[in-house]
């Protein structure tokens, strides 16, 4: 992780809440997406993950304050006026919906919608038809000109998320942010569509930001992952070494949560607890409720995130400890 | 526009089977039919019955429904008390009516989302000034607004459709812009914002076609209270001129009569009684269909 430039760095992202109850809902984030790798972002759900997404692609609502340094291809997204944050929209950053029967306009047919970006480059009729059959195509669409005349609700859940990842496409963007994209799916249809984002990530160099709460859907597409817990990292590294080495009770805690089909339970081991809610964090560690390791200075001191090894960093007090048991 | 409007082209228009299920419910075929019957009247009125407006015959003048007149031909509903037949008057009031509520609907939903759909969508300062505006003049009373300015300028159809579009716009501006705001937050508005596509374009393509379902609801409740509205300036004096031939000059001009030629105010009456009311059930229907989410 210590390329030259990264396509996408977050340097200590916070979110806050303004309005009647105030909140920092993201509490100094760091992450980075180097092109033509997919760095996942993990963590349960009000964890803060599409937060983060949406503060990336510049979608939050008013009510909510972003603050930092958001770096995408190293110029300053929260600096830059609004009519430029627009010109990248689509076009240097797209972005793959978690459920795309929502995210698609029900009353227009798909070809469309996919053709809503390239139709501003002024293509006459005929090309503007190649291109639409183009990009399905290469979203992995069978008979792209038949399914381009259908509308969103004729489609299966495959191909819906399919065609949303060919109008993310369409821009010819530099960084995918994916938020959950496979979690509407059903699970045979899951891995297809991963393959798909991955082989397009390496075909085209993409840049991706990976949003999910499913390890076993992180641990196929990621090569880095940021593991958030209440707004906050609680570790991140390469994707293989967090997830089979984990530093930190809380990714070893998920990593253990995960049912497999290889051990007769169904579900390993659960999380003990209900996850921190970022708006009431608990002092000191915010896992520390649910920390099998937990001792008197976790309640108190806010454990910093630190190197545990080359690439790798953690914010457990007892890292070291973690990683060696 | 899945669902049937009042404009009587519902088959034609959504796909087959919604509208035979819509038409199943007489509570919507018994009202649509009435509606579609006077459409048609309103359409081929001089067809059905020719009717000179100016024309007066005194020998026939306050014959009774049913009488024979002096061509020999018989006056089914009566004549007035310038022995113009009644029928021909309805009939020819009707294309009035329909004429007069059809252009000041589509010029009330025209303002109305011009206005509310930006007001809905970029909300602020401007959003504000439009539902201040909405607020004083759902205060004031429309008739009385729409008789101050048909009363100010000459008899003539424009000036009735804008005094009654004055206050007409109102409701549509409200209703477009709650259901624009309700639209902006579905996900595909906000797909559409992340592509980059121009605001323009979202509203357009992403917003407006959500708004046609609720909109043709309220142009069929709007459709009535303009029709009784310009029936109401008509019946003052204030309306149309003389020269054309409308349900509320009718009814004015049977007034002197009531006691002893009550057909002439009677059946006019009864017209635009059942008009209103039939498209006021329709509108009653569509409206909940689509409150109740029909509108996907």
């Amino acid at each position: 992780m210590t390329k030259a430039e990264p396509l996408l760095s977050l340097r200590g992202i916070t979110v806050d809440l303004t309005g009647p109850h105030p909140a920092r809902i993201i509490d100094g984030v760091d992450l980075t997406v180097q092109s033509g790798r997919a760095t996942a972002l993990i963590g349960e759900s009000g964890s803060g993950k599409t937060v983060i997404g949406n503060a990336v692609i510049g979608l939050l609502p008013e009510t909510m304050r972003t603050q930092g340094e958001l770096l995408f291809e190293g110029r300053a997204l929260l600096e830059l006026p609004e009519s430029q944050r627009r010109a990248l929209r689509g076009r240097g950053i797209a972005m793959i919906f978690q459920d795309p029967l929502a995210a698609l306009n029900p009353s227009q047919r798909i070809g469309r919608q996919v053709a809503e970006i390239p139709r501003r480059h002024g293509l006459r009729r005929a090309e503007l038809r190649q291109t639409v059959r183009g990009l399905l195509e290469r979203a992995g669409i069978p008979r792209p000109e038949e399914r381009a005349r259908a509308y969103p609700h004729q489609l299966s859940g495959g191909l819906r998320q399919r065609a949303m990842i060919a109008m993310a496409l369409s821009g010819e963007p530099r960084l995918l942010v994916a938020d959950e994209p496979t979690t509407a799916l059903d699970v045979t249809v899951q891995k297809r569509i991963l393959d798909l984002l991955a082989g397009l990530q390496r075909q085209f160099g993409l840049g991706m930001l990976f949003i999910s709460h499913d390890l076993r859907v992180v641990s196929h597409v990621a090569d880095d992952v940021v593991v958030l817990y209440a707004g906050r990292v609680a570790e991140s590294g390469p994707a293989r070494e967090v997830l089979t080495h984990p530093c930190h009770p809380y990714t070893r805690a998920l990593a253990l949560s995960v049912p497999s089909v290889h051990t007769a339970s169904l579900i390993a081991q659960p999380i003990q607890g209900a996850a921190a809610n970022p708006a009431d964090r608990p002092s000191g560690c915010a896992f520390h409720p649910r920390c099998p390791l937990a001792q008197e200075r976790c309640a108190v001191e806010v454990p910093p995130l630190r190197d545990t090894a080359p690439g790798r960093r953690a914010a457990c007090h007892f890292a070291a400890e973690v990683a060696n048991a | 526009m899945r669902f049937p409007g009042n404009t009587g082209k519902a088959v034609q228009r959504g796909t087959p089977r919604t509208a035979t299920r819509v038409f199943k419910k007489w509570t919507v075929a018994v009202p649509g039919m009435i509606v579609a019957i006077y459409l048609l009247v309103a359409l081929f009125g001089p067809v059905i019955a020719p009717y000179d407006p100016v024309a007066t015959n005194l020998t026939d003048r306050l014959l009774c429904p049913g009488c024979e007149t002096s061509s020999g031909s018989i006056a089914w509903l009566g004549t007035d008390a310038t022995g113009r037949d009644m029928f021909g008057q309805i009939v020819a009031g009707t294309r009035t009516s329909v004429l007069i509520g059809s252009l000041t609907v589509s010029l009330c939903a025209l303002v109305g989302l011009i206005i509310g759909l930006p007001a809905g969508y970029f909300g602020g300062l401007a959003d504000l000034a439009l539902s201040r505006v909405i607020d004083i003049l759902i205060a004031f009373p429309s008739i009385v607004l729409a008789i101050v300015v048909a009363g100010l300028f000459p008899r003539g159809l424009g000036v009735v459709v804008v005094a009654l579009s004055l206050s007409g716009w109102v409701s549509f501006a409200r209703l477009s812009r709650s259901a624009t705001m309700s639209t902006k937050e579905r996900e595909w508005v906000a797909a559409a914002r992340v592509m980059g596509v121009p605001a323009r374009s979202v509203l357009v393509r992403h917003v407006l076609p959500f708004l046609a379902g609720p909109m043709v609801a309220l142009i069929a409740l709007e459709f009535g209270l303009i029709i009784l509205g310009e029936a109401g300036l008509s019946f003052l004096g204030i309306g149309l001129p003389a020269s054309t031939v409308s349900w509320g000059q009718s009814i004015a001009s049977g007034k002197e009569y009531l006691a002893t030629a009550w057909w002439i105010s009677a059946f006019p009456g009864i017209a635009l009684a059942l008009l209103v009311i039939m498209v006021g059930l329709l509108g009653d229907q569509l409206n909940s269909r689509y409150q109740r989410g029909g509108s996907r």
